[in-house]
């Protein structure tokens, strides 16, 4: 059963220095203040697992928490590129990164083998790419049935995946509408789930066929008010799109990124205190 | 060119559409010609009608104006692996004379490239998916290469080419701010087709790395109309004025 407790006792219960770690939210949802809170909590070695790193990967890469990362589109969507990231890889700061690196397709079939407690995910995959030639994860099998050749990747089982949710009920029954990416495969595959969510409410009121992870497959829910800022939850609040093409100029360079990182995330106690200080910052410019 | 890439979308296709320029000219399809144009999105939103153009591709618009929202896995097998989507619309950072591109890695190796590029995305499976693609990019002989950095998703078929469970035509079209080009079964590499108003062949020729084969019936681009041109500035403004950014138009 989900057990209702706040962020930084599940970071600190949940994620240890070189553990294989998920945060998924495709776009939508992206859990930003459970990344942050591994940051805060110094975690290293991990291997950081996600179909688009996004801005939360360029933070946690950046600030020296990852080792390894599995990925298959690593940009700032509609903006460019992500700069902690392309640092890390091409010149290996602030320490190498080893990279695992995939097609959505194939990612999205990983998690789903993972769920499905299948050895591999099967996809009419990588035809013509180069690929495979570098990830030696990447194989090919021929149909029993039709003789057809397609690609094999090893399922994905992340020690803990966290995801961001519209609501959860006391109980900790999770509810996530909209934009669902990959969240249901990435929990259901994981040994053990943070959920962090809007609102805990009295009654889910989630209609039949909505996409509710059970209180019994979830690990902790965290109620975490804007959790996923600046990315964002369906009816609760809008993507920051200002906040991504700003990210851009403040992660460019590393020592305006540590700045940023040092006075926001790590000089800040809760995800709360971070959005006053971010917040504060913003104002100043537009009064400027 | 997000005009010409646009009007090659006909009303009632299904087209998986990747962000930024493909999204631009599906949707002006969309707004134009094609009012009844399918357009699905990886994040699984399909029969997506958004007023502005999203900066993402999952923004709430898209959700909000979907037939229906699937999730990722379901977007992928169910409705691009299983052949269900016309047309694949992309967007590349390199491409060859076979169509094949790169979003991979520029220059250095793969290891320990000069230019770290975001990767595949959705983009290997739509490039051999889909029943045909249509790229869309600047052109450049800096991207416009004899010889890709790497392969991320792969072009027109090669005889022999061990491609054998490949299903769609491949890139069949690519268009340009310069030009249009396109394969057939016989020709099996880009052949130029049509130049943009005021643009010559030499020019499209000296933008490209290698030795581009021209039609022999070259075409001329029909110039926008004043509709295209209106629908098209109309996008651009309303997607500035929501995301508070600057209006381009290309």
């Amino acid at each position: 059963m989900a057990e209702l407790v706040t962020l930084r006792e599940a970071v600190a219960s949940l994620v240890r220095d070189g553990a294989t770690m998920a945060l998924e939210g495709f776009t939508h949802l992206i859990p930003f203040a459970a990344g942050h809170e591994v940051i805060r909590q110094g975690r290293r070695g991990l291997t950081l697992i996600r179909m688009t790193p996004d801005l939360i990967y360029d933070q946690m890469i950046g600030m020296g928490c990852a080792s390894r990362l599995v990925f298959s589109w690593g940009g700032n969507p509609g903006v460019g590129s992500l700069h902690r990231f392309r640092d890390a890889i091409q010149a290996g700061w602030p320490a190498p990164l080893e990279i695992e690196e995939h097609s959505h397709a194939d990612m999205a079939a990983r998690y789903q083998a993972g769920a499905s407690g299948l050895p591999f995910a099967v996809t009419r995959g990588y035809v013509g790419s180069d690929l495979p030639k570098q990830n030696l994860k990447i194989k090919f099998i021929e149909c029993p049935f039709t003789g057809e050749r397609l690609a094999a990747t090893p399922a994905i089982n992340p020690d803990v995946t966290v995801i961001h949710a519209q609501r959860a009920d006391r109980a900790g029954n999770v509810l996530i509408y909209g934009i669902i990416g990959v969240q249901k495969e990435a929990a259901l595959a994981a040994k053990r789930v943070i959920a962090t969510v809007e609102e805990i409410v009295e009654d889910l009121q989630a209609p039949p066929n909505a996409c509710v992870l059970p209180a019994w497959v979830v690990t902790c829910v965290c109620h975490v008010p804007e959790g996923a800022r600046p990315s964002y939850a369906h009816g609760y609040y809008k993507r920051d799109n200002a906040f991504y093409v700003a990210w851009d100029e403040i992660s460019r360079d590393r020592e305006r990124f540590r700045q940023w990182m040092q006075r926001h995330v790590l000089s800040t106690a809760d995800f709360a205190e971070y959005r006053r200080s971010v917040e504060a910052d913003a104002n100043m410019k537009s009064h400027a | 060119m997000t005009i010409a890439a646009a009007r090659m979308l006909k009303g009632g296709t299904v087209c998986f559409v990747g962000i930024g320029l493909p999204s631009g000219a599906a949707n002006l399809a969309r707004l134009t010609h094609a009012p009844d144009v399918v357009l699905i999105y990886e994040s699984g939103t399909i029969g997506a009608k958004p007023a502005v153009l999203p900066l993402s591709i999952g923004d709430g618009e898209l959700a909000e104006s979907a037939d229906t929202v699937v999730s990722v896995p379901e977007v992928f097998r169910y409705w691009l692996q299983a052949g269900r989507v016309d047309v694949g619309f992309l967007g590349a950072a390199q491409i060859d004379k076979f169509g094949n591109i790169n979003t991979t890695t520029i220059g250095g190796s793969y290891g320990k490239p000069k230019v770290r590029l975001p990767g595949a995305g959705g983009a290997p499976e739509i490039a051999t998916a889909a029943k045909q693609v249509n790229i869309i990019l600047k052109q450049s002989r800096r991207n416009f290469v004899e010889k890709l950095d790497f392969v991320t998703s792969s072009g027109i078929y090669e005889e022999g080419s061990g491609r054998a469970s490949k299903r769609g035509r491949g890139p069949t079209t690519v268009i340009t701010d310069l030009g249009i080009m396109s394969s057939t079964p016989e020709s099996r590499e880009l052949v130029l087709q049509s130049v943009h108003p005021g643009v010559t062949v030499e020019q499209v020729k000296e933008a490209t790395g290698w030795n581009l084969k021209v039609a022999d019936e070259m075409k001329q681009t029909p110039a926008p109309t004043g509709q295209e041109l209106a629908a098209l500035r109309e996008l651009h403004a309303r997607t500035a004025a929501a995301h508070g950014t600057v209006a381009t138009s290309e």
